[in-house]
């Protein structure tokens, strides 16, 4: 045992080698993302590493590893399981013989997400166990157990970490990574892996046989302890147990929940007895409901009674605020601190030389009053410049499109969508646009990675998670594949042709694509890429406000002129919209005759 | 309550708060310690606000309630402005004098926010401010500054220089160990001067 200070998903990835995984596989999606990016890169462990292109994808190549005998991970963000629901749950019948365990991150608070669900709710409906770390230790330590766990049940089993788990840090006690590979087989058994009504029948009852056996296995797991110190009770779920056990009082009862299924029995016998009992949990009253199914008359709050919020993540401060409501600890003196009033917003904003904002320029000025779907990127960012008017899931931009012009819409429907999105589950909504007859235009950003998440390779990238170089993928191929015949690829950086072709487009009837390809500027400059800046030439400027409205964070006002900060990667758009010839590479490039 | 002392440094997307954290929480480690950090990623690191939590001795959670932070080490002066109100009383501001003007304020024609008007508005902390770009020029590179904050605010953690100097060796990378070590003296004698 050694210990290191680490982050939630470093402490993650780490555990997994410990538990001598052979198979990773995930989609990333913050807070997940780091899992993946850590094991393929490390050196302590040989094992399998694959960024699928999609959620579904990798649950199924993971599982299938674990079929055939391998202890497997697969990554995932919340919203991920939902594109991996249809194998999730038919998973729990066909169960595993390696460990699998499936890593769902939850996002409380939605900090980078479109939605706050609880992946608890998928471990009740697809009866498989889940555990719920509240710790970077208890995170670390449970990953180990989970493979062991799985293997023990026969079960894949979830992992619940949440965005203050996985990218928190804490000093972690870890431990060797394990030495020896397995090689898979697949075990042929028709019975248990063809799914058809006569093999699922016998297969779902045996699953529901199983059901008690999980709950005891994982009572004897101590995860889920009940200290009865009192005639008041608060039993608190995941993270929620740190905030809790900061301030409680000795003389009140504490039950913390760290796994499911909840034992009933145990928790019925915690229960029992006390005047009182809040629950303190984040996501769905998961743990509340249960408790209110053994509470027998005893009053409970938490969620469904309005107590704690059911929205946002929790914390010190509203657990605090909480317990001193409901007068389990005293209340604050004096008022609580407030913010400062009016300190200007700092949004994250695309950067400066960013291949999506002369993208979303040139479609301004080529469609002026067009619906604009979009997707989940960095792109989604756009929506400061007015050219985002849908995001809800990944890859849905065609498909929505396609619906509002089929609505009846009259006006011209342009989506974006970035590469890997596209890649994920965008080609199905293009295919069915183009064979249903709409009439649309699809811009697909293509900055040849997937860029939000923390630049991973995908299949337009011409590498693999592992570092193999391989052919990229040709986005004009596929969407010429899906039956579109005009597929154009320009460059965002030269603006004449991105209007030119934009125009070309939407001349045209049906569905039509331009694909905007231009690498991302962060990975452009990690491969030693390097563009002189440009600068305003501050007599020439006359004021007109073109590039302040461009809106790059390169640009801003000194001294009532426009100015190019040190933030310039050198693109060169702003030279294209300022109608006074103002802008112009730095004195230094121009002398060298290099733009 | 809980015995940690609580340190919030906070600034702006690619100023490196992130990794001026870690090197205080591996410093805990080297001195044998717990500590509990919580971070910014994703969204906010597309030069958004990023807010990193360090609870030294921390047991519990890793965040820190409004009010409840000993040190604010602030890499911008709006952001110090931002997360003032979670100093806790008699809790000190060491402070980067720097005003990074968000795009969206020229964009949407918001008052541009200045240098006086900001440090008035932080007056009653008897703040710390020093000019951590110019010393992490002197020690070899600007993007030294995130190590020159930390040796700024160093003088006010429990923690003991030798070990924050090993945490910087172990968290930099090897040609820069030298520069980040300088920036992080710099950055400790410039704030040897307040008060």
């Amino acid at each position: 045992m050694t210990k290191r200070y680490l982050l939630g998903n470093e402490a993650i990835a780490h555990a997994a080698m410990e538990a001598s995984a052979d198979f990773a596989s995930g989609y990333p999606g913050t807070p997940s993302s780091d899992v993946i990016d850590i094991l393929r890169v490390q050196e302590e462990r040989p094992l399998y590493v694959e960024w699928s292109v999609n959620e579904k994808v990798a649950f199924e190549n993971a599982l299938a590893a674990a079929w055939c005998g391998l202890r497997s991970l697969v990554t995932m963000k919340h919203v991920g399981m939902n594109v991996a629901a249809d194998p999730l749950m038919t998973s729990a019948y066909t169960g595993v013989n390696g460990g699998f365990v499936i890593m769902c991150a939850d996002d409380p608070y939605a900090h980078s997400s479109q939605n706050e669900q609880d992946t608890r709710c998928y471990a009740r409906f697809s009866h498989l166990p889940c555990l719920d770390p509240a710790t970077v230790q208890e995170a670390h330590d449970m990953v180990i157990d989970a493979f062991a766990l799985s293997e023990e049940l026969g079960l894949p089993v979830i992992f619940r970490p949440t965005t203050r788990i996985c990218h928190s840090r804490s000093d972690v006690s870890i431990g060797e990574p394990g030495t020896g590979t397995r090689k898979g087989e697949f075990p042929r058994d028709p019975r248990r892996f063809v799914l058809i009504p006569g093999h699922a029948r016998p297969l779902h009852k045996a699953l529901n046989e199983k059901l008690p056996r999980v709950t005891r296995v994982i009572a004897g797991r101590n995860y889920n302890r009940f200290e009865k110190r009192g005639r008041d009770a608060v039993v608190a779920g995941g993270i929620g147990v740190t905030y809790v056990e900061e301030i409680l009082p000795e003389a009140v009862s504490f039950g913390r929940i760290g796994a499911y299924p909840v034992d009933w029995e145990a928790l019925g016998a915690f229960v029992s007895g006390h005047r009182r009992i809040l629950v303190i949990e984040e996501g769905e009253p998961v743990l509340e409901e249960l408790v209110r199914q053994v509470a027998a008359g005893i009053p409970v709050s938490g969620k469904i009674d309005g107590t704690v919020p059911s929205e946002g993540e929790l914390s010190l401060a509203s657990v605090r605020a909480i317990l001193a409501a409901q007068g389990y600890i005293p209340k604050p003196s004096g008022a609580p601190p407030v913010p400062v009033p009016d300190v200007p917003m700092r949004p994250p904003i695309m950067c400066a030389g960013c291949m999506h904002r002369p993208t979303f320029y040139a479609m301004k000025k080529v469609w002026r009053d067009a619906v604009y779907p979009s997707d989940i990127g960095c792109y989604t960012l756009g929506l400061q410049l007015g050219v985002v008017d849908t995001t809800i899931c990944m890859g849905s931009a065609p498909s929505l499109a396609s619906g509002i012009h089929h609505a009846g819409d009259p006006r011209e429907v342009v989506a974006t969508i970035g590469d890997s999105t596209f890649l994920h589950s965008g080609i199905p909504g293009l295919l069915n646009a183009v064979y249903n007859g709409a009439e649309m235009t699809l811009v697909i950003l293509d900055n040849r990675t997937t860029a939000m998440t923390g630049h991973q390779p995908n299949p337009v990238s011409g590498m693999t998670a592992a570092g193999e170089v391989k052919a990229p993928v040709s986005l004009e191929a596929i969407c010429r594949a899906c039956g579109v015949s005009f597929a154009e690829t320009v460059s965002p950086y030269d603006l004449a042709s991105t209007i030119e072709v934009m125009k070309a487009a939407k001349a045209q009837k049906g569905v039509k694509v331009v694909i905007a390809k231009q690498p991302c500027v962060i990975t452009a400059r990690r491969a030693g890429v390097r563009r002189g800046a440009y600068a305003v030439e501050r007599d020439a400027c006359t004021v007109c406000g073109a590039c302040i409205r461009f809106g790059c964070p390169a640009i801003g006002m000194v001294e009532e002129r426009a100015a190019i900060n040190e933030l310039c990667s050198g693109c060169g758009v702003c030279a294209q919209i300022c109608p006074s010839g103002a802008i112009g590479p730095e004195a230094r490039e121009r002398k060298e005759g290099q733009a | 309550m809980t015995g940690s002392f609580d340190l919030l440094i906070v600034g702006v997307g690619g100023q490196g708060v992130i990794l001026a954290a870690s090197v205080i929480g591996e410093a805990c480690l080297i001195e044998g310690r717990e500590v509990k950090a919580a971070e910014t990623h994703g969204m906010a690191q597309r030069g958004g606000s990023v807010e990193c939590h360090v609870r030294i001795d921390g047991r519990y959670g890793p965040l820190i309630p409004p009010g409840g932070a000993d040190l604010l080490v602030a890499f911008e002066l709006i952001e110090a402005l931002r997360y003032r109100h979670f100093l806790k009383p008699g809790g000190t501001l060491v402070a980067n004098r720097l005003v990074q003007v968000p795009t969206s304020v020229y964009m949407q024609k918001l008052e541009v926010p200045t240098e006086e008007k900001i440090l008035a508005g932080l007056a009653d902390l008897g703040p710390c401010v020093l000019d951590a770009d110019r010393k992490a020029v002197e020690a070899g590179s600007p993007l030294t500054q995130n190590m020159v904050m930390v040796g700024a605010g160093s003088l006010r953690l429990p923690l003991g220089a030798e070990s924050l100097g090993e945490a910087i060796r172990r968290s930099v990378p090897k040609k820069t160990i030298d520069m980040n070590l300088r920036a992080f003296q710099l950055g400790r004698e410039a704030a040897g001067g307040c008060r």
